[in-house]
């Protein structure tokens, strides 16, 4: 009988173990000037340094380990005075140098902690997980194995490389282990791997894009009888793409392992890779034997030995915690969970906190930004940020607020905007928008409404104040739409006597 | 009359006054090379075009009165293991024939800006490992002074350039002392400048905290002035010294070493030495003391252990850095008839392309920083190399240089000791500690051992970054050796016009 995950949690706790590859959003690679742009055409981001040609040597980028301290600081780690680099050795044909310059023994962070807050039965919980390192590296290049049926080196024809990758900083993250989740592993795996992506997006140290590899996640999971104290075999699951998929991975495989071990079979160590459309996990390369990396401190570079000054301006530089800041500008703005979960998901709060504090009302800086924008940035495939200011939207806003312009003309002065007709202002001044406010013009349209609705006008004057809306219609057909209808209303039922 | 023979000095004034143009200096070079590189093997690469175009740029701007650097269309040889953009570059290896760099490295790149003259390339012991020239894969080198023997190694090329006339000046790289070594097998002034003095970068690396690229030259003054071209911080090599260059020209002209310490070091001297280089090392110390300089006496105890930790440090090193030669994107590629996968490609690759000492020295380090294996070698010989640092520091306490001999014996025959590996490292035991410390070192040609009539080296050291006391003492020294013998050391050597 085969144990489904409610049963496998029920019998076995997990330990889990994560492993998160970012990759640094510096202009220049880790060790060379080349440029780190995505999707350039293959080879043609390399140099001597990252290619590896005999002589050429790696100077680190200052910026990289800027970003890596940040990253430290915001996970709670302390920096250490003197980190050093050493090689990785290992062969493998995307890996120029045959070696990965990648700090081992000495991480330039270590000692830190993220607590995640996750739904459980019994309401909201924090798990606290303890971060043990958080270290620079280089990231290899890609190979593109072309032939054979599976698109792995084996089997394959030949295979092309692209080093523009090559060198890319990479900053890991490594967390202890992480015990106590019980059936609320994946959950806690799920809500570490986002909570951590907003904050590196709020550092702005990397794009966090998982499905283009900035940001990566090797699972490792073991299970243990319940109540035995026992930490069990692990495995590593790679190929994680989403933050979805870290949940799927974790739940399929603590079901698989929870199986294995009914079956009296033993948990191999290995790591498996993830497959997106059915959810399982698959082996990959066996690390039973564990490979031979022969780490030695890399002689090329000198250690990193970051002033104690510059750490604390760094630290006084950091950003308020997301997770903090969500809580504090849901309370603020009163928006329900799906609501901000929206905002963040579109990385919208940004701009609407900006546009709130550039003087616009907080209900509708969150719905033109969520909405009418975000439709016009869906059809042109941008960013909505990218359309149009926070300063245009608040002054957009302040109009409406005003009564100067309608939801409907306000939608077609954002249009002018991104359609890049201007400001507002300009908008609203070349395409005539102004609601039509000046009480004798539309005295002049009501009078004819009037004029070619007698009968409705005498029963308004008898008291019949819905027949208003007929008259109101004629009004605003008049005026194009740019009237403001209940100012049209006001004016309409003075005039019948009935104000 | 500027010839050949005048030293590189004397080259740069006769330029500077007209007196030679650099094309007619260039080719009266290349002709020398043409006569006399068949009995030497000297050179790996000789770049006719490209040293004569040079010489021609250096030419057109003098004419048109632009200010040159001091060594501007001098000519040079450039020992085989720096990069040089479009030129073949091998390292002395099978595993590279055939690639030209697309980079210049930064010492090649100073001395283009400086218009010194590029001739060529020059042999070496493959991969720098070696002291005799005899394992490079493209055959050995012969020592000026006797077709039969060694020049040293592994820059056992550019000494033997030098030495024989076909350059005034030639750069080298020094590990566990390839310059050094070279120079005192052939009569001529090497210099292994302070770790960090002088650029790595386009450097093909050896051992990467050991190697350093550095000067030979005929006089102390000529190596001196090329030392100065070459030297100083490189913001693409990490390990650079950001510091002002030793003064290290001033120094060399200076002839005084009044009130100067010469350290002698105990462990350095004595048994071990062949008695004509001890003889001639003596002979210089008085010369030294007549001068001015006082005499003291120094023990470095754990020198005893710094071949056995080099032989740690190194081939560990070496085993990481030599793992790019893969067949995949440059150089030899052996086997690929599009059957064989890509490791196998790589492996038949290595073993063709590799040399014997080569592989010995890659497989040495790859076990001593095997997981188990790695705390008791290689972590051992980096607390060895601790211990050699404190002795040289204690030394330096009591003496402004150290000296010792360069090797402990004159140059040795080819294939005397090719089969012997553990002889060959005995030949680098007094130059290895300089390395280990990073500190600077000088071989100065001292005169002839007596049993033979072949050249004595003498190692002068310094603290770091105070490379200009070696020049210092070594100028003053020359001096005083060449007011006794009446003309230069190499004067003594045979012609190699007549020698078979």
């Amino acid at each position: 009988m085969t144990l489904n995950y409610k049963g496998a949690t029920e019998k076995y706790e997990p330990t889990l173990g994560l492993e998160v590859h970012v990759e640094l959003n510096t202009n220049s690679k880790m060790f060379c000037s080349c440029a780190t742009e995505f999707g350039a055409a293959p080879n043609t981001q390399t140099c001597p340094v990252c290619l590896g040609l005999p002589g050429a040597l790696p100077v680190v980028n200052g910026k990289a380990i800027e970003s890596t301290i940040l990253i430290g600081l915001a996970l709670n780690c302390s920096i250490a005075p003197y980190s050093r680099f050493a090689r990785k050795n290992y062969f493998y044909p995307d890996m120029p140098k045959n070696f990965q310059t990648s700090q081992y023994d000495e991480p330039i962070c270590v000692e830190g902690y993220l607590d995640v807050e996750i739904e459980t039965d019994e309401g909201p919980k924090v798990f606290r997980v303890e971060i043990e390192r958080v270290h620079m590296e280089e990231d290899t290049g890609k190979s593109l194995h072309v032939g054979g049926s599976t698109g792995r080196i084996h089997g394959a024809e030949y295979s092309l490389l692209d080093y523009n990758r090559a060198g890319i900083p990479l900053v890991e993250i490594v967390t202890k282990i992480i015990p106590g989740t019980g059936k609320y592993a994946p959950q806690v795996a799920r809500a570490y791997v986002t909570q951590l992506r907003d904050i590196l997006r709020s550092l702005g140290v990397s794009d966090v894009k998982m499905e283009q590899g900035s940001l990566r996640c090797d699972a490792n999971v073991s299970l243990a009888p319940i109540g035995s104290g026992l930490l069990g075999t692990r495995s590593e699951t790679k190929n994680v793409n989403s933050l979805r998929s870290v949940e799927r991975a974790l739940t399929g495989e603590i079901e698989r392992q929870a199986n294995r071990l009914e079956a009296g079979e033993r948990i191999i160590q290995e790591t498996r890779h993830f497959l997106e459309e059915s959810g399982l996990t698959r082996p990959g390369r066996s690390k039973e034997q564990a490979e031979d990396y022969r780490y030695f401190p890399e002689p090329d570079l000198v250690p990193v030995t970051p002033d104690a000054k510059w750490i604390e301006e760094l630290r006084a530089k950091l950003p308020e915690n997301p997770a903090d800041r969500r809580k504090r500008l849901q309370k603020e703005w009163n928006v329900p969970d799906s609501e901000m979960t929206s905002l963040i998901n579109a990385e919208l709060v940004d701009v609407v906190e900006e546009t709130i504090k550039l003087g616009a009302e907080p209900t509708r800086a969150r719905t033109w930004w969520l909405g009418e924008i975000s439709r016009l940035a869906n059809e042109k495939e941008v960013a909505p940020t990218s359309l149009i200011t926070t300063v245009f939207v608040a002054e957009i806003i302040a109009l409406i607020t005003s009564g100067d312009l309608t939801d409907k003309l306000a939608r077609q002065v954002v249009e002018g905007v991104v359609n890049g007709e201007g400001s507002p202002a300009e908008v609203i001044e070349k395409r005539g928008l102004k609601v039509v406010s000046d009480d004798s013009a539309l005295m002049v349209a009501i009078e004819a409404a009037i004029a070619a609705q007698p009968d409705t006008a005498e029963r308004i004057r008898g008291g019949n104040i819905p027949a208003a809306g007929a008259l109101i219609g004629a009004v605003m057909k008049a005026t194009g739409g740019q009237a403001d209808a209940a100012k049209v209303r006001e004016l309409l039922l003075k005039h019948l006597g009935q104000g | 009359m500027t010839n050949i023979y005048s030293t590189a000095a004397e080259m740069a004034s006769a330029l500077a006054a007209k007196e030679i143009s650099a094309v007619d200096l260039t080719k009266q070079h290349l002709d020398r090379i043409a006569s006399v590189d068949g009995k030497l093997h000297a050179f790996l690469h000789v770049d006719s075009e490209g040293a004569l175009a040079q010489a021609e740029a250096v030419d057109a701007k003098r004419a048109k009165g632009e200010t040159l650097s001091p060594l501007a269309g001098v000519p040079i040889a450039v020992k085989d293991i720096l990069a040089q953009k479009g030129v073949p570059t091998t390292a002395g290896s099978k595993i590279l024939e055939g690639w030209r760099p697309p980079y210049d490295s930064t010492v090649v790149a100073k001395l283009k800006a400086a218009g010194v003259v590029i001739l060529g390339k020059t042999n070496m012991d493959e991969f720098a490992m070696g002291s005799s020239t005899e394992n490079s894969a493209y055959g050995t080198t012969q020592n000026p002074w006797d077709l039969t023997r060694t020049p040293g190694g592994s820059s056992g090329g550019s000494a033997a350039a030098v030495a024989s006339f076909e350059a005034p000046l030639a750069i080298g790289t020094d590990t566990g002392g390839s310059i050094r070594q070279p120079a005192a097998l052939t009569g001529i002034v090497g210099v292994k400048p302070t770790y960090g003095g002088v650029s790595r970068y386009g450097v093909i690396a050896y051992s990467s905290s050991l190697d350093q690229v550095g000067p030979f030259g005929r006089t102390v003054l000529d190596t001196a002035l090329l030392h100065e071209t070459i030297a100083g911080h490189d913001e693409r090599d990490s390990t650079s010294i950001n510091a002002p260059v030793p003064q290290v020209v001033a120094a060399a002209k200076r002839l005084d070493v009044k009130g100067m310490k010469i350290g002698v070091i105990k462990e350095l001297s004595g048994s071990g030495f062949q008695a004509g280089v001890s003889a001639r090392i003596s002979e210089s110390l008085e010369l030294l003391v007549a001068a001015g300089a006082e005499i003291v006496e120094v023990s470095c105890p754990n020198f005893e252990y710094a071949l056995a930790a080099y032989y740690l440090i190194a081939p560990s090193e070496a085993s990481s850095n030599l793992a790019r030669f893969d067949s995949m994107r440059y150089g030899l590629r052996v086997g690929d008839d599009g059957s064989k996968g890509a490791e196998e490609v790589m492996s038949a690759t290595r073993e063709a392309g590799f040399g014997k000492e080569v592989k010995r020295r890659i497989i040495l380090g790859t076990y001593a920083l095997s997981s188990g294996y790695y705390d008791a070698y290689y972590g051992s010989a980096q607390k060895v190399r601790t211990l050699v640092k404190r002795d040289f520091e204690s030394a330096f306490a009591k003496a402004d240089v150290l000296v010792s001999p360069v090797t402990p014996t004159t140059a040795f025959k080819i294939g005397e000791k090719s089969n012997d590996p553990v002889a060959m490292y005995l030949s680098d035991i007094a130059t290895i500690p300089v390395n280990m410390a990073g500190i600077g070192g000088m071989s100065l040609p001292v005169g002839l051992a007596e049993e033979d009539g072949l050249p004595v080296g003498l190692q002068i050291m310094a603290p770091l970054m105070q490379d200009d006391r070696f020049y210092r003492v070594g100028g003053t020294l020359e001096a005083a050796l060449l007011s006794k013998w009446g003309k230069p050391i190499l004067s003594n050597a045979p012609d190699l016009m007549v020698q078979k």
